[in-house]
């Protein structure tokens, strides 16, 4: 299993990217955001950037550490960085039981097209089931496959991949 | 030589006219890797008189047609062909009398003559004549009334008419190819649908791009092409109709449908379903209704390609933990892994001779290989950085695939290659291209 080394390899390149580079274990839930996020709950519209709608995509992105987890090669785990991320999913979807969301699962280049059709789809599901097990109901979630089509990252490189192996949560605009 | 020279009917040696004995047989071997090219004469056809046609005049469309044949011959990677700028023209009335006293100094083994002539209803009537030159005898003829539009079908005929006379090998030129065009940036590429000749010709757009579609595939008469398609954000597989333009859903699902396939006799489609993270392989009708699920393996079974016969299907599964090709009974029975060498293996392809797998091969780098249909036999025929997707010639002689350039400016083309590893080429296609899916035989 070469989970640790790309690990690392990817937290070398995504530094920059709060959210995206996987750190090591990471307590278990809530206090989501540290770094991007608001870090305050109830106080989407905190006036500075003017009006971000409560259960607004804006609202999602400011409030979570990270709209996405990320997958090593080929595999659909959930690890504790991605329950952090989905946690603090799972909490703000509770606090906007209106909003449905898609579930985007996304695969790297290095894979053949509709084998990636289908581990994309069991990505979608993974970051799915772990919403759905934290009490977000099923019928607000969508899964799609996008297999390779939709990368993220453009190189051809391990960095540009890790990149790629996503799910994606994405909250209408 | 591999042992696929032991299946061929007519494997012969490659015989020059020049020194043989007047009993040699004149032929071209499929199996020789890099043999000697068979050189053969093709000089623009003859025409009695030169007349307007719905195509343009009759003597600049036998120098066309030429040209055609001389394209497919050269392609096959058997021929060494003299085409219309390297020999003299012919008159009419040679067609049926070749100069064999003229031939032997060109160099050429084998003649090919033909004529075209407007008839009085616009149609075209296209001949094709092909002579040993050693021998001074005629080997076979073909002969067409078509439309002037459809002139080429005439000279991929005649070329196939060539190819099967002298290799003894079933013909494959005329045939076409559904694949996806692609251009646009790499993180957003713009897919449609498109067809073309098996030369590249003709081409046609099918879709407008607006929605990504992937793996088409025709059906076994060309009046429809199953693929996938992300309309309305919703990845189905759907048929569209070649004659109408109109597509409709195959089978309607809440669930992804993807990896669509045409049984041989056209009556069946097979498909791939996520449901829940796991995939399976399902049959439906045409005509849509119920579908079969003839795969229930915890994980990826996703796929499939018919033997010719229809009674048995090859597919992928990563049942084992990795990515293999298994085979199994049409109705989903006695299912089992065939492929057993090292890394993982994709997109399992039956030739339509039924002797053959291709797969793609995933051991760093993506190449195409065929094997046995009881996993025996491994050969890789290509290696570049990712090769995938293999598709059949109608004969199962030629593989084509699409092949992946690395980096943020990396694109898609389709490619070739013979069963032999020998004479890869890209075919020209107006933009960038994937997915290529070779039909059947023109019927």
């Amino acid at each position: 299993m070469t989970r640790k080394s790309l690990t690392l390899a990817a937290v070398a390149a995504l530094a920059i990217t709060a959210g995206c580079a996987k750190k090591p274990p990471a307590q278990l839930p809530p206090a989501p955001a540290t770094e991007a996020g608001t870090g305050q709950p109830e106080g989407p519209a905190s006036g500075i950037e003017g009006a971000v709608l409560p259960g607004s995509r804006a609202d999602f992105l400011r409030s979570v550490p990270a709209d996405r987890i990320y997958f090593d090669t080929d595999l659909y785990n959930i690890d504790d960085q991605d329950r952090a991320t989905l946690d603090a999913q799972a909490e703000w979807l509770r606090r906007n039981p209106n909003v449905r969301v898609t579930i985007e699962g996304h695969c790297d280049e290095r894979g053949t097209r509709e084998y990636n059709l289908a581990l994309g789809d069991r990505r979608a599901n993974a970051a799915k089931n772990y919403l759905q097990n934290r009490g977000i109901d099923a019928s607000r979630m969508s899964v799609i496959s996008w297999g390779k089509e939709r990368p993220e990252a453009l190189g051809s490189d391990e960095e540009s991949w890790a990149k790629n192996r996503r799910a994606v949560t994405v909250v209408p605009q | 030589m591999s042992r696929l020279t032991r299946l061929l009917a007519a494997a012969v040696t490659m015989l020059l006219a020049a020194s043989q004995p007047a009993h040699a047989q004149l032929s071209v071997d499929v199996t020789a890797e890099g043999g000697n090219q068979l050189v053969i004469a093709v000089p623009s056809l003859a025409t009695p008189q030169s007349a307007a046609t719905a195509a343009g005049t009759t003597d600049v469309l036998g120098r066309q047609i030429a040209d055609v044949i001389v394209s497919d011959l050269r392609g096959s990677g058997l021929f060494r062909p003299l085409g219309p700028g390297a020999v003299r023209a012919i008159a009419f009335d040679e067609v049926t009398a070749p100069a064999y006293d003229y031939w032997p100094g060109t160099g050429a083994a084998a003649l090919v003559q033909g004529f075209v002539r407007a008839n009085p209803d616009g149609k075209l009537t296209i001949g094709c004549y092909l002579y040993d030159v050693a021998l001074k005898q005629e080997l076979t003829r073909q002969g067409f009334v078509l439309a002037p539009a459809e002139w080429r079908r005439a000279a991929h005929k005649c070329a196939d008419a060539i190819y099967a006379r002298l290799s003894g090998e079933s013909p494959f030129f005329d045939s076409r190819i559904a694949y996806i065009a692609e251009s646009g940036p790499k993180g957003h590429r713009v897919k449609r649908l498109a067809i073309m000749d098996s030369d590249g010709a003709n081409h046609r757009f099918l879709t407008n791009g607006q929605s990504v579609v992937l793996t088409p595939r025709f059906s076994p008469d060309y009046k429809q092409i199953v693929y996938l398609s992300y309309i309305e954000k919703r990845p189905r597989i759907y048929i569209y109709d070649i004659g109408t333009g109109r597509q409709r859903v195959v089978t309607e699902s809440a669930n992804q449908t993807f990896a669509p396939r045409f049984s041989p006799d056209g009556r069946f489609i097979l498909y791939s379903m996520a449901i829940g993270g796991n995939t399976d392989i399902y049959r439906v009708s045409v005509n849509g209704g119920p579908s079969t699920r003839l795969t229930n393996s915890p994980g990826i079974d996703v796929g499939g390609s018919y033997s010719p016969d229809g009674s048995r299907i090859v597919f992928e599964s990563d049942r084992s933990g990795t990515q293999q090709v298994y085979v199994m009974n049409s109705d989903g029975s006695n299912q089992h892994r065939i492929s057993f060498g090292s890394g993982r293996y994709a997109t399992p392809e039956w030739s339509p001779r039924g002797d053959l797998i291709a797969f793609t091969k995933i051991a760093g780098n993506f190449r195409i290989g065929v094997m046995t249909p009881d996993g025996q036999g491994e050969r890789l025929l290509t290696n570049s950085w990712q090769d995938e997707a293999p598709s059949w010639s109608p004969n199962g002689r030629v593989i084509q695939f699409f092949r992946t350039s690395q980096g943020r400016s990396g694109g898609a083309s389709v490619w070739q290659v013979d069963l032999t590893g020998a004479n890869e080429r890209r075919i020209p296609t107006p933009l960038d291209g994937s997915d290529p899916a070779w039909g059947p035989l023109l019927p």
